[in-house]
């Protein structure tokens, strides 16, 4: 079926209508894996058993997250005539009164409003976009979360969805997107920073086909859930981001490479991928333009190296994921032999706001070389823990102290561990550094791929090392040596530090298999894997070194330790 | 019994929904089915990808969620990645492993209960995180992970329902 973007988007214009404008509430229930973890999907069904007892007019959605991942379970609900409100902290046995107030009887139920969206009668209830968390944020990738239906193609095409792939198929050559993509600036988020339209441009000038172009949510690094979070909230952002990358490099296919297991993400990356087909903005000849175009997700086991590019290429194949020697490189001979790109789900969810409004308005955002915005994690010891998205050039002062709202124990904040565990740490003397991924990198915590995790003093940074080393380990694929013995050898000795059996020979010995490790390995796993230790070391030497002089030292509260069994068959 | 077997692995081989089959894609259907990877269906496997039973085991050796034995009749996960070990992961691992009666990742004796520590849930900004049968549980705390452990012992799957 030919499909045609005026009609579909007018039928989604007057369903969308009729939801916000019309006589019946919306209901909306943040349900993303953080909000579900809260307990979304209790709120939901409490609600839905109220509204039918009670045969009330009401419609209850569950969507993304609107971020505030400390105020879940959020309850976002839209009235007549009444602003629309967004409760926190909602428990299945509030439901009833919520009903009681805001449904029937028209009134807030002032006491658990997180915010109400644009003004109010009386000012006297807190306006959303003015919480601390939202105030200073910039939502561009992120900009429909918690807004749409994931995967609802109706929700996303009323909300200037597939705009951007209509003008593109319309009115702009392959290699047109492509510039307009190097214009913008836009970077990586996968954790490398590489320019997009120049990686773009390898593939577009790739002779052999057919051409894939894959989407990296793999996404292992603990303490980071964005790319997992845009595909929960707002896949049809990504997919058509997708579709745009694939006309302008020539491939005809793509898949979403998602690790098992997180099971809302990949059905709402399906959902959406099944309706696009259903309206023909997949398949063949979308929009009248002779471009075709498929999608699948394709699933791997539990591995973080499968987020190695060349590794994700052997796992998509379904075979171990081993990462591949290079060159040839992906460009050249990728998935199945042929010619491939990758990018990570935040870098392909700016394309299309980057087709609409032009490359400069994007590269106009920013600081430095680092355009656009950061898609952020925030957790650990913060008072607002979440998901933001800041135009690059803050201080990371300001991302802590306001957006994050500082210490959520009443210590002070220790360091932050970001990038991953490829990262590392950063004392807190140093928030003065800008987010960038210059100035980062510079200041040995590499942005990564945006999960930033905040710790107060009570943590032991030798204890941390230990957790990150110990995750490394475990995920060392084992392909080349470097990283495969030098990781145990890291691990060996930290274990050894940390129950005060260190010899004051350890931190030579950690840095020289370090240096290694370096030189010698195969991917990024082992040549950035020493980044936790020597950040570490960098801004917390001295307390490696107590630790070794003094035995007896106290381990901090995480004295405890257990690590995954090496052999689990 | 094998027959059964084969039977229930064919048809989770054949109901796959994407149109790139390998053995990974089997293996992971497979292991969605019967919750481990029956030894017997190795072979199964192999033949349906045109593969060699080889490959098939190096495949389920690689992953470290693949197990070839059946585990307890829940499986509860708790995180063990940054986030979570920063908010206090390993009191809860202990917790938990206490009131089971296990040393480390494993089975209860009475083959009701499988612990695993997975590496990062995605739930991070609720950190700590478990997961009993893929359910979330956020902002846990040790007594509240043995209120868990206790609600597994003593109900049916059906009817687990976690309230903190
Ligand atoms: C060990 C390892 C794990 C990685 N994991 C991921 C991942 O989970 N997600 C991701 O987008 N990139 C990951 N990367 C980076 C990818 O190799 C690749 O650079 C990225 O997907 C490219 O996308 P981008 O250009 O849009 O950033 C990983 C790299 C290494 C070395
Ligand atoms: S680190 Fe525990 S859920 Fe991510």
């Amino acid at each position: 079926m030919r499909a045609d973007f005026k009609e579909l988007k007018m039928k989604a214009d007057s369903l969308w209508d009729r939801l916000i404008g019309g006589q019946g509430h919306w209901i909306r229930i943040g349900s993303d894996l953080s909000g579900q973890s809260a307990g979304s999907e209790g709120v939901a069904s409490r609600f839905e058993q109220e509204i039918g007892q009670r045969n009330l007019k009401a419609i209850v959605t569950e969507v993304g997250t609107l971020g505030l991942c400390f105020a879940e379970p959020l309850v976002d609900i839209v009235s007549p005539n009444m602003p629309r409100t967004v409760y926190g902290n909602v428990k299945p046995e509030d439901v009833p009164s919520i009903i009681d107030s805001h449904l029937i009887k028209g009134v807030l139920l002032k006491e658990m409003v997180v915010g109400v969206f644009g003004q109010n009668e009386n000012n006297d209830l807190p306006d959303i976009f003015q919480h601390p968390m939202m105030k200073d944020q910039l939502r561009i990738a992120l900009r429909n979360a918690g807004h749409v239906e994931p995967g609802n193609v109706n929700h996303y095409l009323a909300n200037d969805g597939y705009a951007a792939l209509h003008k593109v198929l319309k009115t702009m050559t392959p290699e047109e997107v492509c510039e307009e993509i190097l214009e913008s600036g836009l970077r990586g988020r996968g954790g490398a920073a590489f320019p997009t339209g120049t990686k773009w441009k390898f593939l577009a000038g790739a002779k052999s086909s057919p051409k894939y172009v894959l989407v990296n949510c793999e996404e292992g690094d603990p303490g980071a859930f964005n790319d997992k979070t845009i595909l929960d909230s707002d896949p049809h952002s990504l997919l058509e981001g997708l579709i745009i990358c694939g006309y302008a490099t020539g491939a005809t296919k793509g898949y979403i490479f998602i690790r098992h297991g997180h099971d809302s993400p990949i059905n709402r990356s399906w959902r959406a991928i099944d309706e696009a087909y259903e309206v023909g903005i997949l398949g063949t000849d979308i929009f009248g333009s002779g471009f075709d175009f498929d999608v699948e997700v394709s699933l791997t086991g539990d591995s973080y190296v499968a987020g190695e590019e060349t590794a994700l290429m052997e796992s998509i194949e379904g075979k171990r994921a081993l990462p591949r020697y290079r060159p040839p490189f992906p460009a050249q001979f990728g998935l199945f032999g042929k010619p491939t790109n990758i990018n990570n789900v935040k870098t392909l969810s700016y394309v299309p706001q980057i087709m609409l409004n032009g490359g400069k308005w994007f590269s106009d955002i920013g600081y430095g070389k680092s355009k656009g915005t950061a898609i952020l994690c925030l957790s650990g010891h913060l008072k607002y823990t979440g998901l933001v998205e800041v135009p690059f050039g803050l201080t990371l002062r300001h991302l802590i102290d306001d957006i994050g709202g500082g210490s959520s124990t009443g210590n002070p904040i220790k360091l932050l561990q970001t990038g991953g565990p490829l990262g590392g740490v950063i004392s807190s003397d140093r928030l003065d550094v800008i987010l960038d991924f210059e100035a980062m990198s510079e200041a040995g915590a590499i942005l990564g791929s945006g999960g930033i995790v905040a710790a107060d003093s009570d943590i032991s940074v030798v204890d941390l090392t230990r957790s990150i080393i110990a995750f490394c380990q475990y995920e060392s694929c084992g392909k080349c040596f470097p990283c495969r013995s030098g990781m145990s050898h890291l691990l060996e000795i930290l274990e050894r530090i940390c129950v005060g059996e260190g010899s004051s020979q350890d931190i030579e010995l950690m840095r020289s298999v370090g240096t290694n490790m370096q030189a010698g390995s195969l991917c990024g796993h082992g040549q950035l894997g020493f980044n936790p230790v020597s950040s570490a070391l960098q801004y917390f030497g001295a307390e490696f070194e107590d630790m070794i002089s003094d035995p007896n030292r106290d381990n901090g509260r995480n004295a405890t330790w257990y690590s995954p069994l090496r052999t689990r068959r | 019994m094998p027959q059964r077997v084969r039977e229930k692995v064919d048809l989770a081989l054949r109901s796959q929904r994407q149109h790139t089959i390998t053995v990974l894609s089997c293996l992971l259907a497979v292991q969605d089915a019967f919750g481990y990877i029956p030894k017997l269906c190795i072979d199964q496997v192999a033949k349906f990808t045109g593969s060699t039973v080889n490959d098939v085991w190096g495949v389920i050796s690689f992953y470290t969620n693949f197990s070839v034995n059946p585990p307890g009749e829940h499986i509860l996960e708790v995180c063990w990645g940054t986030s979570c070990h920063i908010l206090g992961a390993m009191d809860i691992a202990k917790s938990v492993l206490e009131e089971i009666g296990l040393d480390n990742e494993g089975t209860s004796s009475d083959g009701r209960v499988t612990v695993r520590f997975n590496t990062c849930l995605g739930a991070c900004a609720n950190a700590p995180v478990v997961s009993v049968d893929h359910k979330l549980e956020g902002r846990m705390t040790p007594d509240q992970a043995k209120v868990i452990v206790g609600a597994i012992k003593n109900i049916v799957a059906e009817d687990l329902d976690i309230e903190s």
